[in-house]
């Protein structure tokens, strides 16, 4: 029985010889890049990132965000950015770039205790 | 674009001692976080397997797309098909947040260096099949799927709360439709009937082999991808399963089935796993239909691809 | 509020009972419209003319739908999908429309009564009493005919619809109103691939070339109007497709030209034909693979 796994969402998978994936496998064939689309899920909401997509171009992002992630009237408005053009800070850079606020407590909501008789907090 | 130098770089103990950390606490690993070359490898492979299992499970029951019996039957099917394409998409998006390619891995599909699901390798012979497959198959994927939502790799957790919210609408559409077909015909009663008995095992064989058949599921647990035993989700199913069963008024296929009033959980038959290997190994009735349709649709329609990659070529800054 | 996922925001907005994955915001297209059929109309036409546009539907939506499962990239199999849906719903609007002012053809003489009339009349009528034209019936061909044959159906569509919604059957007009914004969407889909197809690759550019002439012959009964349509356009109820011409026409011309397609000679007008019940054997088969099941189980509830 040890040729069947169960991992991934519909189980029983056989296993076997299969090909490791490598990173940056991208072929040299000419596949459409990928997407990152944030979706405003009501009026008053932040963009919120919802998922990724490949298209071949923005326009045609905008269109297949619109048909995959806003088909239960999900949102109210999408962005779309090509995944390559996002500068992120690196997760090694995380202590000096966040570190410095973690003292600041008393920048967060939490920091003041109200007792719980106070109304509209 | 240079990053501020560390005045010392983390070496592989302590990434590995950081790692072991936010898994501890609960904590979600995100895309460029370092991670062990396992848990990536692991990840990959699983999410992708998933995500094949989606696509190719788009077929089975989209063999009913143009012959669906009533107008608001066919919009229900077509909407569940649709989002079976979504679920692949978004997971072979979680896939490239850990450096796979979509193209790449659907290759692999396609040369079956990958698998998906056994259990899509099994013909749909009546409609009665697409409510069984709601109700049983998306059933059992839901509890298969429903601890994912907590997977220690986010983009994957994320990914599975959205499938998971519409799975439900899968299992319901289901569960719905085989209700309305016992109260229809006779011959429409044996429809369901005979879509169980032949769907019932294959289901009870999604959740994978015996716990101490697994030799892989301890280190996935340590990790934080896998949640439960096979076997406990497997009994989670046949408890949650029998008594939706019996409001139905079908007969599961497995004369052992009853209720142990100790423990209040259902006793089952043992499974035969050889009808699972048959399929498993490539004799399943469909596997080389399934592989075939997938080949084709990307084959026949490479020019489409390409074409629009050229047209964004000669028109970028325009 | 901390809001993990743009789902848990969604959900609070929608009731909070985790149920926006079956759909939220949903309006019932008909809700509060009059359906009852306004003075010095004849139901007899009314009903002709909602099969016409129903049908038109019902077939499209059906000729989409074969692309499930076959589309190379997913973002587009989902694309097929939601606007067979759309095809779909006005399909349904208009059939059951239809069944309510009582034309319902030979479908009830073989339909058991507990059947709803939109499923009796998709189900149960034969080719020759359908009413689309061949223009949605013919085969969809590779995916640049696909697209051709999508964009001239939307941009037909939706001049008709955009004008329907002045119709002084409220149904008629409502249906229209709601169905415009999905049309727009189609015709504004399929126009993109088709840029993209015409101005893409030597192979992509053939294709699509290939893709508008078959379906330029397909057009020469579009604007002709049975005698249906000639009343009910004299009674405020229907769009006379003639009306629509010039819009079509230069909408697809535009679109060709930009794609670097010739646009190839109109065909000359014809007599309606799908309108009337005359059929290819194409649709013989598609209405086959449709109405099979249902016809084994004419007693059988869904």
């Amino acid at each position: 029985m040890s040729d069947l796994t169960a991992e991934g969402g519909h189980g029983a998978v056989p296993t076997g010889p299969e090909v490791p994936v490598e990173p940056g496998a991208a072929t040299t064939r000419r596949d459409w890049p990928l997407y990152e689309v944030f979706v405003r899920g009501k009026r008053g909401l932040n963009h919120v990132h919802v998922g990724s997509l490949h298209a071949p171009d923005e326009e045609m992002a905008v269109h297949a965000a619109r048909d995959l992630y806003t088909r239960r009237n999900e949102g109210v408005s999408i962005w779309v950015v090509r995944a390559a053009d996002i500068t992120a800070s690196s997760p090694d850079e995380k202590d000096p770039m966040f570190t410095p606020s973690g003292d600041k407590v008393y920048r967060h909501p939490t920091f003041y205790e109200i007792p719980e008789n106070v109304p509209h907090m | 674009m240079s990053a501020p130098a560390l005045d010392r770089p983390l070496d592989e103990s302590a990434l590995q001692g950081r790692f072991d950390a936010t898994i501890a606490a609960g904590h979600r690993i995100e895309p460029r976080d370092w991670m062990p070359e396992g848990y990536r490898k692991t990840l990959v492979r699983q999410i992708a397997q998933h995500a094949h299992s989606e696509i190719i499970g788009m077929q089975p029951e989209g063999d009913w797309l143009l012959a669906a019996p009533s107008l608001r039957r066919k919009a229900v099917l077509l909407a569940k098909v649709q989002d079976e394409a979504g679920h692949g998409l978004y997971l072979y998006s979680a896939a490239e947040t850990l450096g796979a390619d979509r193209a790449d891995l659907t290759d692999k599909l396609i040369e079956r260096r990958q698998k998906y699901s056994s259990i899509f390798n099994y013909p749909t012979l009546t409609y009665a099949d697409v409510g069984v497959i709601g109700w049983l198959v998306d059933g059992a994927a839901i509890c298969n799927q429903v601890p994912l939502c907590r997977s220690s790799y986010g983009p994957y957790a994320r990914a599975m709360i959205r499938v998971c919210k519409e799975e439900s609408f899968h299992q319901r559409q289901g569960y719905e439709l085989l209700m309305t077909m016992m109260t229809g015909t006779a011959e429409q009663q044996a429809m369901v009937q005979d879509a169980v008995d032949r769907w019932w095992w294959p289901s009870l064989m999604m959740f994978g082999p015996p716990d101490d058949e697994s030799p892989n599921s301890a280190q996935s647990m340590a990790w934080g991808i896998k949640r439960h035993s096979n076997d406990e989700l497997r009994q989670r199913f046949v408890d949650m399963t029998v008594p939706q069963a019996e409001v139905l008024g079908v007969t599961l296929p497995d004369p052992e089935l009853a209720l142990d009033r100790d423990t209040g959980r259902y006793r089952f038959g043992a499974i035969d796993w050889s009808e699972l290997q048959r399929v498993i190994s490539g004799q399943g009735p469909c596997n080389d239909e399934r592989i075939a349709r997938r080949r084709a649709a990307r084959d026949d329609n490479a020019w489409v691809t390409e074409a629009a990659t050229a047209y964004a070529e000669k028109h970028a800054g325009v | 509020m901390h809001e993990e996922t743009v789902y848990d925001a969604l959900d609070s907005a929608h009731g909070g009972e985790g149920q926006w994955a079956f759909g939220t915001g949903f309006d019932e297209p008909l809700a509060g419209v009059d359906t009852t059929v306004p003075d010095g109309i004849d139901p007899a036409d009314l009903g002709e003319y909602c099969l016409m546009l129903g049908d038109d539907a019902l077939v499209l939506a059906q000729r989409l739908t074969e692309w499930m499962t076959a589309a190379r990239e997913l973002e587009e199999e989902v694309a097929f999908g939601n606007t067979a849906l759309d095809l779909l719903g006005q399909a349904r609007l208009l059939l059951a429309r239809a069944g309510s002012v009582g034309v319902l053809g030979r479908s009830r003489e073989r339909a058991t009564p507990s059947i709803p009339d939109e499923d009796a009349l998709a189900y149960f009528r034969d080719p020759d009493e359908f009413r689309c034209t061949a223009l949605v019936a013919a085969p969809g061909g590779d995916f640049g005919q696909t697209m051709v044959r999508l964009l001239a159906a939307s941009t037909l569509r939706l001049a008709v619809f955009t004008r329907l919604r002045d119709s002084r059957d409220p149904v008629l007009a409502a249906i229209a109103a709601k169905g415009v914004h999905e049309l727009t969407y189609h015709r504004d889909h399929a126009a993109r691939w088709v840029l993209r197809l015409g101005d893409g690759t030597p192979e992509s550019h053939r294709r699509a070339q290939a893709g508008v002439d078959a379906v330029w012959p397909l057009l020469a009964d579009v604007f002709s109007a049975t005698d249906v349509e000639r009343r009910l356009v004299a009674a405020g109820v229907a769009v006379d497709p003639a009306a629509t011409r010039s819009e079509v026409t230069a909408v697809l011309t535009q679109v060709l030209g930009q794609a670097t397609l010739r646009v190839p000679e109109w065909p000359a007008d014809v007599p309606p034909r799908g309108r009337v019940g005359e059929h290819s054997p194409d649709l013989t088969a598609l209405l086959a693979t449709l109405q099979g099941l249902a016809r084994q189980h004419p007693a059988a509830t869904w």
